[in-house]
């Protein structure tokens, strides 16, 4: 089988598609964000006191693969998460994209992030950290095939929770 | 401030209500201070946290910074982690291994059973300075129950096998997962802050009532993973299975009920995959062949939200947490959360408990951030507490006998207690 492999993978294309994603959890059109991730996609949040444990043997926030991402999306979009509805406002910085590795079909991708995250009443809440991305080229664009958001801070503490794709 | 009753408990109107100013005064959270968090045992760490001798970690305990540790010889302590000469935080490391803890201010050096051993130019203080009297000073009481380790202020507490009364019972019910009777604190802790009075998490953590309405997303995912979510046949119910509400002595309580959530020991259900069932029957099997079939049955079958006075929870539900929590200030606490397993578990078996965790447990779980919410909108609606007065606590007190999980019986345990112990007429 031949695969399509990115001959040339410029950080301008990784930066454009990290854009459009942000942009599609930012505005919760997350059906489309669904769209972006190949079957066997995972999402990992770890736990902020061991950011480069492994899910399998360390307690994450987040350990989703594929079938739970979809269940993730049900939840969040259900008026009766109630965590997230109304809805939290989120936007999304992404900086210092730096393309890691290329395998093949695969990219590996390091950004910076920060989102704002508003809700009704309370203080603005700022999730910093980094992205780690295993992107797979398909077709001429990228689909992601895992995303890791390591958050900054030591503990979550005011943070709260990650209710929401983050 | 004069002696009256945060409560109104009336037994022959059946009705039970809460002074909503307990969740909202300045006062009374510095009352709580000295009188529940001074003499009550607070939960500080377990045991699998220090394997080794000269392990510590350090941490905030109801406010207060200790280091938890082992010595040389392998004894646990909880010390508070105050330098003696000027005040401050000796040991600023989250976790490690040390023989000795060197203050940066001036250097005084303490080992790791607290002793002080170094005070650079310890001869500038006069004859009588006596270093064996500047140790890092510690709670009064320190003990441990089958390696959870709690400590107390009161020097005057009953020991903590006492003081844990009926609850002790259900810790067993968690150690015989294990074959060997230790669970392990897994790597990995949830710390996050929740906007509401700390004792919201009590009532929050053993409340079965709130599950249909709070979590209905979480029954949902269940259903969509092949989880059967039948609605109750019997009167009172509202979740698939019955439940309890027991009291177990000196304001503790538990749950206790039959389960459909599955359990990572030993209750297979479709969301672990097909290819995990030989595996649970296994560990089923182990389990009846060490306990019989009946406390097997006991272990495996129930699942149980335990309260410990006042601030230890563990859930030993869908998998097994070990949460606690204290104020940080009236309306914020601060949780912390560990997910607790079988030492010797297998490497798919404990994936199988993480992941079992995460589908319901933690800020990123499908149910913890919705209680987090149903908290907070309870902290911003008591800005209405002078006008609206008292909270209503009273389900099940109209009927004789067993009391369900979804009834108040259980809050009304924790909240009877607290009145007392905050120097309060019944």
């Amino acid at each position: 089988m031949t695969v399509a492999t990115p001959t040339v993978v410029t950080r301008a294309q990784v930066e454009d598609f990290l854009y459009l994603e942000a942009s599609l959890l930012d505005d919760w059109k997350l059906k489309e964000w669904e769209a972006l991730l190949t079957e066997d996609a995972a999402y990992y949040v770890p736990p902020n006191d061991h950011p480069e444990g492994d899910y399998r043997n360390t307690l994450f926030l987040v350990a989703d693969d594929r079938e739970r991402i979809r269940q993730r999306v049900i939840r969040v979009l259900d008026p009766n998460c109630h965590a997230e509805s109304p809805r939290s406002r989120t936007r999304r910085m992404i900086s210092n994209v730096r393309i890691i590795a290329v395998d093949g079909d695969l990219v590996t991708v390091a950004a910076n992030f920060i989102c704002y995250r508003y809700r009704r009443y309370e203080r603005i809440r700022e999730y910093v950290g980094a992205y780690r991305y295993i992107l797979k080229w398909t077709g001429g664009f990228f689909r992601i095939k895992e995303r890791r958001v390591l958050i900054d801070a030591h503990e979550l503490g005011s943070l709260g929770s990650v209710s929401f794709i983050l | 401030m004069s002696a009256r009753s945060y409560i109104i408990d009336d037994r022959e109107k059946k009705t039970f209500l809460l002074d909503r100013e307990v969740l909202v005064s300045e006062d009374i959270l510095r009352k709580e201070m000295a009188r529940i968090f001074g003499h009550c045992w607070i939960y500080v760490g377990h045991a699998s946290e220090l394997k080794k001798t000269g392990d510590f970690r350090s941490r905030k305990v109801a406010g207060r910074p200790v280091i938890f540790c082992r010595d040389q010889q392998g004894a646990f302590h909880c010390l508070f982690n105050t330098c003696r000469h000027r005040g401050a935080i000796v040991c600023t490391e989250r976790e490690g291994n040390r023989r000795r803890f060197q203050c940066i201010y001036h250097g005084w050096t303490y080992g790791n059973d607290g002793r002080l051993v170094g005070v650079p130019g310890v001869d500038a203080y006069a004859e009588g300075f006596d270093k064996s009297g500047h140790g890092l000073r510690r709670p009064a009481r320190f003990e441990d129950y089958r390696g959870f380790w709690f400590m107390c202020l009161d020097g005057r507490a009953p020991p903590l096998a006492d003081y844990l009364a009926g609850a002790k019972d259900y810790i067993d019910l968690v150690l015989d997962q294990s074959p060997s009777g230790r669970m392990e604190i897994i790597t990995g802790v949830q710390e996050y802050d929740v906007a509401a009075n700390w004792k919201l998490m009590v009532e929050n953590s053993v409340d079965d009532y709130h599950l249909p309405s709070t979590h209905s997303t979480w029954l949902n995912f269940m259903a969509n993973s092949g989880v059967k979510i039948e609605p109750p046949k019997e009167e009172g119910l509202v979740l698939p299975t019955k439940g309890l509400a027991v009291e177990l002595g000196n304001g503790h309580f538990t749950t206790d009920n039959v389960n459909f959530r599955g359990r990572p020991v030993a209750k297979w259900i479709p969301l672990y995959g097909e290819a995990a069932k030989p595996e649970i029957e296994e560990i089923r099997r182990e389990l009846v062949a060490r306990l019989g079939p009946e406390r097997a049955s006991r272990v495996a079958d129930t699942n149980r939200n335990l309260v410990i006075f006042p601030n230890l929870v563990i859930n030993d539900g869908s998998s097994v947490t070990v949460r606690t929590f204290y104020p940080e200030g009236v309306g914020k606490m601060h949780v912390t959360a560990w997910a607790l397993g079988p030492a010797e578990e297998g490497e798919n078996a404990r994936a199988r408990r993480l992941d079992a965790f995460l589908t319901f447990y933690g800020p990123g779980g499908f149910a913890t951030p919705d209680d987090v919410e149903a908290l907070e909108l309870v902290q911003q609606g008591l800005a209405n507490w002078s006008d609206d007065r008292w909270s209503e606590m009273s389900r099940g007190m109209g009927k004789e006998g067993e009391q369900l999980n979804s009834d108040e019986h259980h809050l009304r345990i924790f909240w009877r207690r607290w009145n007392e112990l905050m120097g309060a007429p019944a």
